[in-house]
């Protein structure tokens, strides 16, 4: 048993090791190693178009996740007490959107609007009073509208989940002691989602920060690091494509070690207070 | 009646987002699958079934699809299920935490950058270099079915691992306990406690790793090499490169609509499974 998980352990990391390992190669092919450097990742961070694309991708990732977690949470607090048909209807629209593939998602966005701008964008510059009028475009607007769509449907998901396993006697205790709903949620209820809705907030970041199949499709002129890389791996296997993939690595790390440490302070502090 | 209008507010951003990103964008869809191309591309309002009945044009990335990504599926489950058991069950609870998070860090790292990994290991001078050294001489793996199942497992393996993990690890170890006193021997514990009470975490599992298959297209862009390509393949190049967006429409349609079925089918005959376990612990 033992022997077997070292085993899967070692398929889940042998590739993550080479990349790293061939990151710092000298030599110019990435499939042979000619000693140790670290040039490559000079030449990554030298190179505007991957720190252009990084920007593009961390400032989306974390809107994204913001306004994913925060409209999650809202939608998740409302649908407990939601029953009934609204209920159903919206429980079909959460299923829809954790189903559809990523690639559908990109397509179905990309023409729905593309054919809206179309349509506004004349109507926009007739209306417009004097200068130039703005354009509307693919971009930034539409790739966190994207990702926020899909991992708001997970934010619900998980903190929903967490809300149906919550302790229930403690609300109506808070209540028969005539706690305000208000203090009601922020002393009992918000305490108990509160990792869920961390977990979540983390899991769009990741989602819309490693999301190829939507971005290549709603990105527009913009570029997000993996459709970077994407297209520099078509373009032949370089070394600087493994320093990238190293440093995405260690900022993932650190934002799981970040997270960890949260959740635990946040336990500790909770055990703390009780 | 205050807490309705409450309702009503906390409803209402993810309701406007769902509307003009999911339901909009999907009814284009619906509604340019019966159109017709333009002559530069793009789309012209028709009512015309002639998008699918050229489906068959694309028959083989249909076919490579719905054979690998069950086999997919089934192949990662086979490896998730005894380290998730291992995990749940057997780890020490001192390097529980730390085994988990290692399981999720590799799903933390982009997907396209560990696929590309593959591209080394399975390449001419990765595994079948190292062949050579023993003797065994010309085998591909490159671009093959194989090396898109490889990267498949690779990729979703986290995936598979974590609501099986989750099951077991609510599962009352007491039962384990009762079922060993009682004289069953492991394998029937497994079979009869274990497993029965961790299809939940299967069902979640399969589920969830299919439904990212279906619509893959990265692994077989990169490990597959134009030879082995899913849907998602011929639909980046419709859209993308042909700008055929009626005939892209028809078959992201299709797609979406096999995969309703099938994941309803499923999900009916796992209620079903679950069904019959209820019934045999009320007997």
């Amino acid at each position: 048993m033992r022997l077997y998980a070292i085993a899967v352990y070692l398929f889940l990391y042998a590739p993550i090791g080479i990349i790293i390992l061939f990151s710092f190669n000298a030599g110019r092919h990435a499939s042979d190693f000619r000693g140790f450097s670290v040039k490559w990742y000079g030449k990554a961070l030298d190179n505007p178009f991957v720190m252009d694309a990084l920007t593009t991708s961390l400032t989306v990732a974390f809107t994204t996740a913001v306004l994913a977690s925060l409209m999650g949470t809202m939608a998740a607090l409302a649908l407990q007490r939601v029953q009934g048909r609204l209920r159903a209807l919206y429980d079909g629209v959460i299923y829809i959107a954790i189903m559809i593939p990523g690639i559908v998602i990109g397509i179905a966005t990309l023409i729905a609007l593309v054919t809206a701008f179309n349509f506004l964008n004349p109507l926009l510059a007739s209306a417009w009073p004097g200068g130039k009028p703005p354009r509307l475009n693919m971009g930034y607007a539409s790739l966190i509208g994207a990702h926020t769509m899909f991992t708001m449907a997970l934010v619900i998901v998980i903190v929903r989940t967490r809300i149906a396993g919550m302790d229930r006697t403690l609300i109506e205790a808070s209540t028969d002691l005539y706690a305000t709903p208000w203090r009601t949620f922020r002393q009992v209820t918000l305490p108990q989602i509160f990792p869920a809705i961390l977990a979540g907030f983390l899991l769009s970041f990741t989602f819309s920060f490693d999301d190829f199949i939507i971005a290549f499709f709603v990105a527009g002129s913009e570029s997000t690091l993996p459709i970077y890389v994407f297209s520099s791996i078509r373009r032949g296997v370089t070394p600087e494509i493994n320093a990238i993939g190293t440093m995405v690595l260690g900022v993932s790390l650190s934002l799981l070690v970040a997270a960890q440490f949260l959740l635990r302070m946040k336990a500790r502090q909770a055990r703390a207070a009780g | 009646m205050q807490g309705k209008w409450i309702n009503r507010l906390l409803l209402m951003p993810a309701t406007a987002w769902f509307l003009v990103m999911l339901v909009l964008p999907l009814v284009v869809v619906a509604i340019f699958s019966f159109g017709e191309r333009g002559a530069a591309g793009g789309y012209v309002p028709a009512f015309t079934l002639d998008q699918y009945l050229n489906l068959p044009a694309r028959f083989t990335a249909f076919k490579n699809t719905l054979l690998l990504a069950p086999a997919g599926t089934l192949a990662a489950l086979l490896i998730a299920y005894p380290l998730a058991y291992f995990l749940a069950v057997r780890a020490s609870p001192k390097w529980k935490t730390i085994l988990l998070v290692m399981v999720i860090v590799p799903f933390w790292t982009s997907i396209l950058i560990r696929t590309y990994a593959w591209i080394f290991i399975l390449g001419g001078r990765g595994i079948p270099t190292l062949l050579e050294f023993i003797g065994i001489e010309g085998v591909r793996l490159i671009n093959t079915p194989f090396a898109v199942l490889v990267g498949i497992v690779y990729g979703y393996l986290p995936l598979m691992v974590f609501p099986i993990y989750v099951s077991l690890e609510k599962l009352d170890k007491r039962l384990l306990e009762a079922s060993a006193d009682l004289g069953s021997p492991p394998l029937r514990t497994f079979r009869q406690v274990t497993l029965p009470l961790s299809i939940p975490g299967i069902a979640t599992g399969c589920m969830l790793v299919f439904i990212l298959l279906m619509g893959e297209f990265l692994i077989p862009a990169l490990l597959g090499g134009g030879k082995v390509f899913f849907i998602g393949n011929a639909l980046v190049d419709l859209f993308l490169q042909s700008r055929n967006w009626a005939y892209g429409s028809a078959v992201a349609a299709t797609l979406v609509i096999i995969m309703l079925v099938t994941v309803t089918l499923y999900m009916k005959l796992v209620a079903r499974v679950g069904e019959q376990r209820e019934d045999v612990s009320i007997l």
